[in-house]
């Protein structure tokens, strides 16, 4: 089931209002798209991931997912963190359901579906290697893998492809936007790659930092397009972006 | 690699076996016989009165070890997981670890007796800390971010018991009960030199007031194997335990 995410003035705040790291967040990810959120480092975007996730409590607000206060044990959230989050005393095939076997999701097709992803994905063979075993990229997909099979309504990366090497990391995207395409999960993704940002947002979210506050707002044209990835359009709103990151006091 | 293992092994053995046998040649005293006659007399008693002592000894070890695990390992797993456990119970846990527990075998025999259960409770209290802090540290050590994908599907503590907790403090477990094992062993060597006519303990100290070096040397080489076995058993449970381990 795919569901929209909403966002209505979220804060967040340590040691009793002294440390604001998120203030006033207002966001919605329509149903089946892409948002990426990128903005200087310390902006607050993975504790929002975080929020959304069910992983820890706002100070103030709210976020729904399919219209429902978020909450983990009813609503299926995909969250990859930026290690990927595969467990190292799994199997890749034990890794990949470990989603379905959490939410006791095992059916009849269940191992069908995972022969085919692991196809999809280019790790068959690898079933019962352990995650250290693998490259990076390989990892990745096990990562990917375990969200998309177990069809969760929504899908959040941190940094999902930083700790790639470049080349590997546009082979992940390219991989990331074949799954997407075919089941368009509802995802939010946080970088600090104004490219990832580019190819695989719909909808860029720009966050200013001291506190985290959303800065601007993008749709993205060139959202999904490996030939206008090389065009001078995605060169020139790409120096856009950084230029916007700069005049907010950052980095990307 | 099997082969490789039983070879390193057997040369270590072999290794031993010389040096004592040169020591007892240079020296030439009935007290360091040589360990030819040693094995010959190993062989020779060992169904006939040691295996018997060999059993009560492994019988205390496995059942000190057990009670150790039972306790320690949720007590150790409780304060990895909630800090709030941790805070209450680590003074409590580093205040008893370093007491010397030896020391307190004359209170354990006055209160349970002469008998198994103080001995019991001997190895027992030798492992239990060991297990306890292993736990508790290889829990600790798990990054935040292993529960993540758990807990945004909304993992039951059960869940995550058996995905994360569990397997990450396997290896930390295992490492501290064979830490342990040498000491508990040392240790049972010394209570069973009181209050009991069975046991490897027992076994040695008899046979020197009776001044048979002969037995003695035969008790020690069958506790030595005692040792091997234990830690064999150790090393073959992490080896199918811990396999994501294994290079």
């Amino acid at each position: 089931m795919r569901s929209s995410i909403d966002i209505g003035n979220l804060s967040v705040a340590y040691d009793r209002g002294q440390f604001i790291v998120l203030d006033d967040i207002s966001l919605t990810v329509p149903e089946g798209t892409v948002c990426a959120v990128i903005g200087p480092s310390g902006c607050g975007k993975s504790t929002l991931l975080r929020v959304v996730a069910g992983l820890q409590k706002p100070t103030a607000g709210n976020v729904l997912i399919g219209g429902n206060p978020v909450n983990p044990k009813k609503q299926k959230i995909g969250f990859v963190p930026q290690n990927y989050g595969l467990l190292p005393w799994r199997t890749v095939k034990e890794n990949i359901l470990l989603g379905c076997r959490i939410r006791k999701e095992m059916e009849a097709d269940t191992m069908e579906r995972l022969a085919v992803m692991m196809e999809q994905l280019g790790i068959q063979g690898l079933e019962d290697r352990y995650p250290r075993e693998l490259s990076g990229g390989q990892q990745q997909r096990v990562g990917l893998a375990r969200s998309f099979l177990l069809r969760t309504d929504v899908l959040l990366m941190d940094e999902p492809f930083s700790a790639l090497d470049a080349i590997t990391r546009e082979d992940m995207q390219e991989v990331f936007l074949g799954l997407w395409q075919k089941h368009a999960v509802t995802t939010m993704l946080v970088t600090h790659y104004v490219e990832e940002a580019l190819y695989l947002g719909q909808k860029i979210v720009l966050m200013s930092a001291n506190p985290g506050r959303i800065a601007q707002v993008l749709e993205n044209p060139l959202f999904g397009s490996s030939e206008k990835r090389q065009q001078p359009e995605f060169f020139a709103m790409g120096r856009r972006i950084r230029n916007l990151i700069k005049e907010m006091g950052g980095n990307a | 690699m099997k082969r490789s293992i039983f070879l390193s092994y057997l040369a270590g053995a072999l290794a031993i076996f010389l040096v004592w046998w040169g020591i007892s040649a240079v020296v030439a005293l009935p007290m360091i016989p040589s360990p030819w006659v040693v094995a010959a007399k190993l062989v020779n008693i060992f169904a006939k009165s040691i295996a018997i002592h060999a059993a009560y000894s492994l019988w205390r070890i496995a059942a000190g070890l057990v009670l150790a695990v039972v306790v320690g390992f949720p007590l150790g797993m409780v304060m990895g997981y909630f800090p709030k456990a941790d805070r209450y119970l680590a003074p409590l846990v580093y205040l008893t670890y370093p007491v010397p527990k030896i020391a307190l075998l004359p209170i354990f025999m006055l209160l349970a007796g002469v008998g198994e259960t103080s001995k019991i409770i001997m190895i027992f209290l030798i492992i239990v800390f060991q297990v306890v802090i292993a736990v508790r540290d290889g829990i600790r050590a798990i990054p935040k971010e292993t529960y993540f994908p758990l807990y945004s599907l909304g993992a039951s503590f059960v869940q995550v018991f058996a995905e994360v907790l569990w397997p990450a403090s396997l290896p930390k477990f295992i490492t501290a009960v064979r830490v342990a094992m040498a000491t508990a062993i040392s240790v049972l060597f010394f209570t069973e030199t009181f209050g009991t006519q069975y046991g490897m303990g027992y076994f040695i100290m008899d046979a020197w007031l009776r001044v048979n070096y002969l037995d003695m040397y035969a008790g020690i080489v069958c506790l030595s194997f005692i040792g091997l076995l234990l830690f064999g058993v150790i090393d073959l449970v992490e080896h199918f335990a811990c396999r994501w381990q294994k290079r």
